[in-house]
């Protein structure tokens, strides 16, 4: 076929170049105008807000930056997980101690609220009937009362336990008493970091023997057994480390001196009462989060694994977790982001969490901006780690499609 | 043909077992023997706690106390039945404290009208028949009401300072307010976060919403009691509660932005090609084609927030504003009622619980209503 066949209609035509026209009918230039009027204005809000700060601040002699940070802070501080003496150390010290003791009740209350919600939600779907309208009526009366009431009543039954003297001793090495919960500790020697050291290799053993099994039995069929691996790199190998290290093992009792205990672990009762508080509240959500997760998946999944034979245990690992889990995670990474937020009430019951001794620092310093900034920062951090977290286990366990 | 019908079949009644209480028991309570062992416990320990609670609440509970003089009360009633029974006369002694504050004595009606008032406006709302544009107008209406009634200094009623109301007002007034302005903030933002053509404006959604959502409410609330007074220009210091109030709504936007994004989302595509192609502008197509539709599917989540923010509202205490929960922990403070928390936080809690509760209900009747269409 000859050149001049070919219609000039049909000829491959480049598009036509967008060129920006000053006009209010170009959407494009509509665009770029409300953009810069916008940000314009924020700009300007912001700029006013500055000038007036910086007026403000100069009318009360507050210097700004983060050198008070270097100060000697004075704070006394009653849980403290690292060494800490109020007339000697600093401001940022004292402020990172409250953030780890943030970060230790957010993670215990994570992981006891999902163990209370996930038992509590399977108690919803029982079909013993007293069973899940019990667990009915939790979740709804739990979370129609305000959390804050929560910590101030269990604050308030914390504090009407008896005194030392006359602690609660319910088992034997665990103290109740108005001072808070004394326990029995393991005398820590390094016996025990051993074995703990051991048991992890030995769980990094298992795993490894695992998946050989699984590739095993991809290839033949027959799945060959794991349990004596399993046994005797997570029980046997531990014990053997321990034993040969002297097997050491004393409890540290509790003991009564004078108006209170010594020795022995202990929990105050401004962090057993934001604990309680904050688990018993959270457990309602995760509750419910964990029902709807279970009832999403069709019931034809049960009784499809059933028809192949599989045993209940397996039906409930293999097939009906991993599909409930899909749902369960996004709603139940904003509860522990919920939960981790929440900690920060503590500052109404006493407990001395980060935001408690901000707002001290704040109060001691004046330096409102900085410490504020400082909230926002570290509250954000913990945040974003714990989407980050969620975020990657989400996608390691999504369904994969083609 | 006739012989066919000679014989009467007799029913066969089911056996005993199957139908019936007897059954609705075996099948529900003792199905088999860890059901059986579940229910038992569960129950014993159920009764127990009853008749204790009934004990300690209703028979030996206390209901008022003599006093002693103008303004203190003789509690030793209370002391003697400590850990027996409960000292319901606190809640007869405070209870127009818990409910009002200090607001003052004799124009406690006026709070009291704007309670029924704030329950009228719920109620309205709530009913679907409502649901048209006029209803911004009476919010509009009743809001400035219950302002006039607060504060009074026109039509012959005294002025009231906004540093003596407290309890139920407070905790309504900021949610509803909170709830009222931050929605259409957070509508524009909601667009704002959707909008293709405004990159910047994107990015500045994207940061206000993660930023607020990523931070507990009472760093917003210690930053309205405290950095908010150094924004301001120099002489100019707003209130207590108009601060408290900025926070809850910069928060709720936040929140709220999300869910109405989701309503967005929601929409099918087709919807907003066909508003394109019906040659709308942004504003046509949004305000009478997509807007209506996605804000009518986020309801029930809106109440839902709604009632999260109605709670959260308690945190107020923390910078010093008496709201129910407030009052009802500075009713605690006087020597002679100091014991008795918990008979206040029940109390207090129960109001809160009814509150709640009624909206939870309404919402998920709301739901089952929307989803009937799709549900077969």
């Amino acid at each position: 076929m000859s050149d001049a066949s070919v219609d000039p209609r049909y000829a491959p035509t480049a598009a036509p170049k967008k060129s920006v026209k000053l006009s209010w009918s170009d959407p494009v230039f509509r665009g770029l105008v409300w953009q810069v009027l916008i940000i314009g204005s924020v700009i300007g809000i912001v700029w006013y807000l500055a000038s007036n700060t910086s007026t403000n601040l100069a009318n009360r002699h507050i210097a700004t930056g983060f050198d008070f940070l270097g100060r000697v802070a004075g704070i006394p501080i009653g849980e403290h997980p690292i060494a800490y003496e109020p007339s000697v150390n600093s401001f940022g010290l004292a402020l990172w101690i409250g953030v780890l003791n943030t970060l230790q009740v957010s993670v215990i209350g994570i992981i006891l609220a999902t163990i209370l919600g996930t038992l509590i939600g399977i108690a919803r779907l029982s079909r013993n009937w007293l069973l899940s309208k019990l667990a009915m009526t939790y979740v709804e009366v739990i979370r129609d009362i305000p959390l804050l009431l929560h910590l101030f009543f269990w604050y308030g039954i914390v504090q009407t336990l008896p005194v030392p003297r006359a602690a609660l001793n319910p088992v034997p090495g665990l103290f109740l008493s108005n001072r808070g919960i004394r326990f029995a500790e393991l005398v820590w020697e390094p016996a025990h970091t051993g074995t703990l050291l051991a048991f992890l290799v030995g769980l990094v053993l298992t795993a490894f023997v695992s998946q050989r099994a699984t590739k095993v039995q991809e290839a033949t069929g027959i799945r060959p057994a794991v349990w004596p691996a399993a046994l005797g790199s997570l029980l046997v190998l531990p014990l053997a480390v321990w034993a040969i290290m002297g097997a050491p093992f004393t409890w540290e009792a509790p003991t009564l001196r004078g108006f209170n205990f010594q020795g022995g672990g202990t929990l105050s009762p401004e962090f057993g009462a934001l604990l309680i508080g904050l688990v018993i509240y959270t457990a309602g959500y995760i509750a419910e989060i964990v029902r709807s997760g279970i009832q999403a998946v069709p019931n034809g999944q049960v009784e499809a694994a059933g028809a192949l034979g599989l045993r209940p245990g397996l039906v409930l690992r293999k097939i009906v977790l991993p599909q409930a889990l899909r749902v369960i995670i996004p709603p139940m990474t904003s509860q522990f982001l919920n939960l981790t937020k929440n900690s920060s009430l503590a500052v109404a019951i006493g407990f001395q969490d980060f935001v408690s001794i901000a707002n001290t620092t704040l109060n001691q310093t004046g330096q409102a901006i900085e410490v504020i900034a400082l909230i926002m920062l570290v509250y954000l951090s913990i945040s974003l780690s714990i989407s980050l977290f969620m975020n990657w286990y989400n996608k390691r366990i999504a369904l994969v499609e083609r | 043909m006739s012989a066919t019908v000679s014989t009467k079949l007799e029913r066969e009644r089911p056996p005993a077992l199957t139908v019936g209480p007897a059954a609705w028991l075996r099948s529900n309570l003792f199905n088999n023997w860890w059901s059986t062992a579940v229910t038992l416990a569960l129950g014993y320990l159920l009764v127990r706690w009853v008749v204790g609670f009934v004990d300690w609440g209703i028979l030996h509970a206390v209901w008022s106390v003599p006093s002693k003089g103008p303004g203190i009360a003789d509690t030793s009633a209370c002391q003697a039945a400590k850990g027996i029974g409960a000292c319901w006369a606190i809640i007869n002694d405070k209870w127009r404290f818990i409910i009002f504050g200090r607001y003052t004595f004799d124009d406690q009606w006026r709070p009291a009208i704007s309670i029924v008032l704030f329950v009228g406006l719920y109620v309205v709302s709530a009913m679907r028949r409502f649901w048209r544009w006029e209803l911004g107008l009476i919010w509009l209406v009743t809001l400035t009401i219950i302002f006039v009634l607060m504060w009074g200094g026109v039509l012959g009623m005294e002025y009231v300072p906004q540093d003596q109301w407290g309890g139920l007002p407070i905790t309504f007034i900021l949610s509803t307010f909170g709830l009222a302005a931050a929605f259409p903030l957070a509508i524009l933002v909601a667009l704002g976060r959707r909008s293709t053509q405004l990159p910047a404006v994107r990015v500045l959604c994207v940061v206000y919403v993660e930023l607020v959502r990523g931070v507990p409410l009472i760093s917003f609330l210690f930053m309205a009691s405290t950095l908010f007074p150094l924004f301001m220009p120099v002489g100019f210091n707003p209130d207590k509660l108009l601060r408290a109030q900025i926070a809850v709504i910069l928060f709720a936007a936040a929140y709220l932005a999300e869910i109405v994004r989701g309503g967005l989302q929601a929409l099918p595509k087709g919807q907003y090609e066909a508003a394109d192609s019906l040659g709308l502008s942004y504003w046509h197509k949004m305000g009478f084609i997509i807007l209506p539709q996605a804000l009518r599917l986020v309801i029930p989540p809106l109440v839902n927030t709604f009632i999260g923010f109605f709670k959260d509202t308690s945190l107020v205490l923390i910078i010093g504003i008496y709201d129910l929960l407030s009052a009802g922990k500075i009713a605690l403070g006087e020597p002679a009622w100091q014991p008795y928390g918990t008979e206040i936080y029940l109390v207090v809690g129960g109001i809160y619980f009814v509150c709640c509760y009624t909206m939870s209900r309404y919402s998920r009747g709301l739901e089952v209503e929307f989803n009937r269409s799709i549900r077969r």
